[in-house]
């Protein structure tokens, strides 16, 4: 069987499986289609919630920053895992135990104001559509490969699917369905990764094989590879940091607090049946993703080993990487390099013609590398391969078995439109529930609710996918902005509602306004205007990295910063909250209590 | 009533303890052992993996799950204890 029929033959089962699971479980009423009346355990939640957390930007996008950032990929290793302990002991047992539906709604009665429930939707809308941004960018990618067009067709495409997708079910439905995703996509995952190291070191646990010995030598495989990329001119890999310590010190806690500040996954902790629950829910969420997790680093590290070693085989012989004969010959080149070359996404140019593909860091400041580069005529790098490929290439690379490649493409559609459906929930709630219902029409029938909700949903996606045409990065870069806002926003603000008793609502509104209005300027200078291409403004602003040599993805830490400053100033000269206000934080503070929501008003 | 008030005034207090302490342990790790300490670290090996860079790419995940578990489970001792668990 070919390839392309195994592709689409693995991911049609997948669809239909997760289609009838939704069937099965349709949502009925507005409070089973946002939060599946509060009765799902811990562990199953917990699941849930990892595939829902773990998106394109995990699965497709993050082990190609790692393969190619080395140590300084570590940000978001750290990041997207570090922010649970956050979320676990900060927010989510005093969310449930406050037992309303969405965000916003926890602003308007904790800071008893409208328009701070405003300012909260409006936070969450630049951050969930800045994610679906990023998501589009990696469905983009899997599409493309999967159905071998171009990648602004895979985007089309995918843009037609999550919509279909997410309209289809609610939450009840995605709670199972996402149960169901998540085994697919940790399937996909891991098994290329045993596969990989067990080729590579002979221990088929990925997170063992990373720290062992090359198969058959006793030289281990990262001191290998920090050989094989030094020698190419690229920095070593086991210690390149990303920028310098502060800006990945930032860029870590920025993803940190953003991920404890992100609707979508906040949302997950209101449907567990109580505050234990929800404690026990974080922590469950972490093992599952931590399984994908920690194979990631090997994943990154094995793809970059094994693309090195296709494209100057002279490594694994041993051979001087300038010799003649140690790169690839083009007219030999691999299958897979032919079929990603049609995405787009990889490209190749003789530019010494003679016939063979030379990879290496024609940027480098080495002054060895550069002398022997010159000497062997190789005229610059002739291979482009963009960071979004190398998991759903990394199979094809290690030439497995096709249905390996099948799943992988398989779990990569699974992670994308998981967490789209679960931002496009997070946005439709916010929108017709939040915004229209809450502040704009209060009469609003339950029917039309639901129809303000599909329509906020479609936009959101047109917008998305039209942005995502020229996304401000790669998936886990664009998606890094989006953790950002959330962090500079919504986190400092749900924080301070639950552990300051003094803080107001004149104090919130101007943290979060200030959080988002510094940070969106810093990214904005750097990606243009809501991300229009053509609009950035980064001289006005002293070039690029300007503030202390952080890069835009690091700077939501340091607006959340600024919010917690503004929000305690500002606090500390105007009224203190009303006291039904102030009873209302002890009591989110004390478990006991707790009862299942319902409704919702 | 007043003693109530008391209750939960010093079950809030132990609540803030852990997490304090909790946090500080997470932030050792996170930018201590893997950022700030990391090129230091990386003197001493894990197998083939250098220390500080195991610390950020594989250590720090597993002890942010230990980390979560480990407050639950103080947690729940702190709720009962001050007789405001659930029921």
């Amino acid at each position: 069987m070919s390839l392309q029929v195994t592709i689409y033959i693995v991911v049609g089962l997948t669809f239909l499986l997760y289609i009838g699971i939704a069937v099965w479980s349709r949502a009925k009423s507005t409070s089973d289609f946002y939060v599946a009346g509060a009765t799902v355990n811990p562990v199953m939640n917990g699941m849930a919630t990892a595939a829902d957390w773990m998106s394109a930007a995990s699965f497709i996008s993050m082990a190609g920053m790692i393969s190619i950032m080395g140590y300084g990929g570590s940000v978001f290793l750290m990041g997207w895992t570090g922010g649970y302990v956050l979320l676990a002991m900060l927010l989510a047992p005093y969310l449930r135990k406050f037992g309303k539906f969405t965000v916003p709604q926890f602003i308007r009665d904790r800071f008893y104001s409208k328009a701070a429930s405003a300012v909260a939707v409006i936070c969450l809308l630049f951050a969930s559509l800045t994610y679906i941004i990023g998501q589009m960018t990696g469905v983009g990618v899997a599409f493309s490969r999967f159905l071998g067009v171009s990648n602004n067709v895979g985007i089309y495409i995918g843009m037609a699917v999550v919509f279909a997708y997410a309209v289809f079910g609610g939450m009840k439905g995605i709670t199972y369905t996402q149960i169901a995703q998540y085994c697919v996509l940790i399937f996909a995952y891991t098994i290329p990764a045993i596969f990989i190291s067990l080729q590579l070191t002979g221990n088929p646990i990925p997170q063992i094989g990373l720290g062992s010995s090359m198969a058959g030598t006793d030289v281990a495989l990262l001191t290998n590879l920090d050989k094989v990329v030094t020698e190419l001119g690229f920095n070593q890999y086991t210690t390149n940091v990303a920028g310098s310590k502060l800006n990945m010190s930032l860029f870590t806690l920025s993803l940190m607090i953003g991920t404890a500040g992100l609707p979508h996954v906040i949302m997950r902790f209101f449907t567990v049946p109580s505050v234990k629950a929800a404690r026990r829910s974080a922590g469950w969420t972490l093992i599952f993703i931590a399984i994908l997790y920690t194979t990631a680093p090997a994943v990154g590290a094995m793809a970059k080993y094994n693309l090195h070693a296709t494209v100057t085989p002279g490594i694994t012989r041993n051979m001087d990487v300038f010799a003649e004969g140690s790169s690839l010959k083009a007219s030999e080149r691999p299958d897979w390099m032919k079929r990603w070359e049609n995405t787009g996404l990889l490209k190749w140019e003789d530019k010494n013609s003679d016939g063979r593909i030379q990879y290496y860091n024609d940027q480098t400041k080495d002054q060895n590398v550069i002398a022997k580069a010159q000497e062997a005529g190789w005229k610059g790098n002739e291979l482009d391969v963009n960071a979004d490929i190398i998991v759903l290439a990394n199979p094809e690379i290690a030439m497995l078995p096709n249905w390996v490649i099948a799943l992988v493409a398989a779990g990569g559609l699974a992670a994308a439109l998981s967490t789209a459906a679960g931002l496009l929930m997070a946005i439709s709630a916010a929108i017709s529930h939040d915004l229209v219902k809450g502040i704009f029409a209060p009469k609003m029938t339950e029917k039309t609710e639901l129809w303000v909700g599909k329509l906020a949903m479609a936009f959101s996606i047109v917008v998305a996918g039209w942005l995502g045409l020229n996304p401000p990065g790669f998936a886990a870069g664009t998606v890094a902005l989006a953790f950002g806002i959330a962090a500079s926003t919504l986190f400092p603000a749900l924080m301070m509602g639950i552990f300051s008793i003094r803080m107001n609502k004149e104090g919130a509104i101007a943290g979060m306004l200030s959080g988002l209005f510094v940070t969106l300027f810093y990214v904005f200078a750097h990606k243009g205007i809501f991300f229009i291409q053509g609009t950035q403004f980064v001289d006005l602003i002293g070039g690029p990295n300007s503030f202390f040599g952080i890069t835009p993805e690091a700077f939501g830490a340091v607006g959340a910063v600024c919010n917690f400053i503004v929000a305690i100033i500002v606090s500390r000269f105007t009224k203190s909250p009303p006291l039904e206000v102030q009873q209302l934080v002890k009591a989110v503070r004390i478990p006991r209590g707790s009862k299942n929501i319902k409704g919702a008003h | 009533m007043d003693n109530k008030i008391k209750q939960e005034n010093s079950y809030w207090f132990a609540t803030l303890r852990l997490l304090g302490i909790i946090l500080v342990i997470w932030a050792v790790v996170a930018f201590g052992a893997s950022i700030i300490f990391a090129e230091f670290l990386n003197r001493f090996q894990l197998g083939g993996y250098p220390l500080g860079f195991w610390f950020s790419q594989q250590g720090s995940i597993y002890i942010f799950v230990a980390l979560i578990f480990i407050y639950t489970f103080f947690m729940d001792r702190i709720d009962r204890k001050y007789d405001v668990h659930e029921n």
